[in-house]
């Protein structure tokens, strides 16, 4: 365990706990976008180069962006601020710490972790591509066609609402 | 003699071990990467001073006016005055503001714009990092600033600011596409995502000629999509929008005052310099010498001589071109850049497998030419374009 590794984990957990705490919504986003990228930063430090840009690019650039126009939307101004904790959060709370101690308990009786991990193979960008496109080109064209539907379905629902105003 | 030229082009990696031999061999690698750090934290906004000079000066000229002529030669220190003007004056943060995002948005806009020099190679040996993924770090550092964008926009308080950043963003958000699918031709066709990898599958000459992936069909039209859609991710005339002076002030950072200010500005011009940098990675051969007759000059010379010119195409743009409308910027990227872009990646399919030789030349201009007719087309039908006669002047 280095110390960048105490740092970036730090900073994921303050800005997760961050994005649950704070009372603005845009700031538990912008809180929460410091998690994704404390996530990053812990994929690139492991050496998994194009997962943890891959993870900036999609969380920090486009889910973040996409969030805090969704609160913009649906927020109303001159709202009041009210406390995002919930009045069970006691009941929650033991819930999660239950949760929490039943998977930590089946991790460490667990047999594998004391098993030596297997040398990591060097995972570069180039055998990922090659990955995608042999092995695994069916999954990655039916996920490509999947999202091109999902585009276009957002495209005819933005499209009818505008003709039902005219 | 011809080791004086490879000592001169080598320079500044000299210096740099020269400098190492001090430090304990512990310490190496931490002041290796501060040494790098702190050349890449001071050459830049250097440059940016020059740029804004360079700037003010060709935009003048194009105007028919002088420009900066008070302060220094020709004007030459007139950067150091605005520098001294914007430290000096004072910070006004908007009662409303939300402080502490207001305060984080110019930091993380100009953090974001440096990080993205860690992949540019500015010269032979001369990189931050050389990351495996370095092109892909580009694009990811570069959708930070988006972030940074909004919240100077919304930190603010302020109707025009929140507009500006919205548009900022969806043009942002709109043009990033192209920009890297422009640049996925070069990395099909280098086979590899680490820049230094790509700069080098573009050096060599056949006869005088380079072998940079502008010089061929699919390369000169990714080269022209990147450039377009660089200029709009940079916020820059045509595409000035998010900033347009006449609609909405100055933006997203229409409530910034004094340094933050210049931050802003400093984020903005350093964002322009590292795309365009990109672009000389990408296509134009890097730091190599345009003929091998001049590969005698060092390196990094190339380097910047190549990111000049390619800013003064930039200052010449916005000398020459109008404001887009807002609809027009959209239908522009959607229904001409994207599609090229598209077309372009079939393009370099098709010359990776023809066997080199005039067929291949002729099949891929056609193949790059009809599309690109055809979508021109396409985008002018139902506008009547006429000669624009002038009311109120000459």
């Amino acid at each position: 365990m280095t110390a960048s590794f105490l740092i970036l984990a730090l900073l994921t957990v303050a800005g997760t706990a961050a994005a649950m705490g704070l009372r603005n919504a845009v700031h538990c986003v912008l809180a929460l976008t410091l998690g994704f990228a404390g996530i990053a930063a812990l994929y690139l430090q492991l050496g998994a180069q194009f997962v943890g840009l891959a993870q900036i690019m999609v969380y920090v650039g486009a889910v973040a962006i996409l969030a805090v126009f969704a609160i913009m939307m649906t927020h109303k101004p001159g709202q009041a601020e009210a406390s995002v904790f919930s009045s069970h959060w006691i009941a929650g709370g033991v819930v999660a710490a239950a949760v929490f101690a039943v998977l930590a308990w089946a991790i460490a009786s667990s047999e594998a972790v004391f098993q030596l991990l297997p040398p990591q193979p060097d995972v570069t960008v180039q055998k990922i591509g090659d990955a995608l496109m042999h092995r695994f080109v069916l999954p990655l064209e039916i996920m490509g066609l999947l999202l091109t539907a999902a585009l276009i379905g957002a495209v005819v629902i933005a499209m009818d609402r505008k003709e039902e105003t005219k | 003699m011809t080791q004086v030229f490879v000592q001169l082009d080598q320079i500044f990696v000299i210096v740099k071990y020269w400098l190492l031999g001090f430090v304990p061999a512990g310490w190496q690698p931490l002041v290796s990467a501060i040494v790098s750090v702190v050349t890449v934290v001071i050459a830049f906004p250097a440059l940016f001073a020059l740029v804004t000079w360079f700037e003010r000066k060709g935009l003048g000229r194009m105007q028919n006016r002088y420009g900066p002529n008070r302060a220094g030669p020709a004007g030459l220190f007139q950067p150091i005055a605005d520098a001294i003007k914007s430290l000096t004056k004072e910070d006004i943060v908007p009662l409303a503001a939300d402080h502490v995002v207001h305060f984080l948005a110019p930091v993380l806009l100009v953090t974001a714009a440096f990080l993205a020099y860690a992949v540019i190679p500015v010269g032979r040996n001369m990189i931050v990092v050389n990351l495996n993924a370095g092109v892909l770090f580009f694009f990811a550092v570069g959708s930070v600033v988006e972030l940074s964008v909004f919240m100077a926009g919304w930190s603010s308080r302020s109707k025009y600011s929140l507009l500006g950043a919205m548009r900022a963003i969806a043009q942002m958000i709109s043009y990033e596409v192209p920009l890297v699918l422009a640049s996925v031709v070069v990395i099909m066709q280098a086979g590899s995502l680490s820049t230094v990898a790509i700069v080098e599958r573009q050096a060599g000459y056949t006869g005088i000629w380079p072998h940079w992936f502008v010089f061929t069909p699919w390369g000169f039209v990714g080269f022209a999509l990147f450039m377009i859609a660089a200029t709009a991710e940079s916020n820059r005339s045509p595409f000035d929008l998010p900033e347009g002076e006449s609609e909405i002030i100055a933006g997203y950072y229409i409530e910034y005052s004094g340094f933050k200010f210049a931050l802003f500005f400093l984020g903005e011009y350093l964002g322009m310099m590292a795309t365009s940098g990109m672009a000389i990675t990408l296509f134009l051969g890097g730091w190599a010498a345009p003929f091998p007759f001049l590969a005698w000059i060092p390196s990094y010379v190339w380097f910047f001589l190549k990111l000049l010119a390619l800013i003064f195409g930039f200052i010449w743009i916005r000398g020459t071109l109008p404001r887009l409308r807002m609809d027009q910027l959209m239908n522009f990227a959607w229904e001409f850049i994207l599609p090229m872009a598209l077309f372009n990646m079939l393009v370099a399919g098709v010359w990776h497998f023809m066997p080199p030789g005039i067929p291949r030349w002729l099949v891929c201009i056609a193949m790059v030419a009809t599309p690109c007719i055809l979508l021109s087309m396409r985008l002018k039908r139902k506008k009547k374009l006429q000669l624009r006669t002038y009311q109120f002047a000459e």
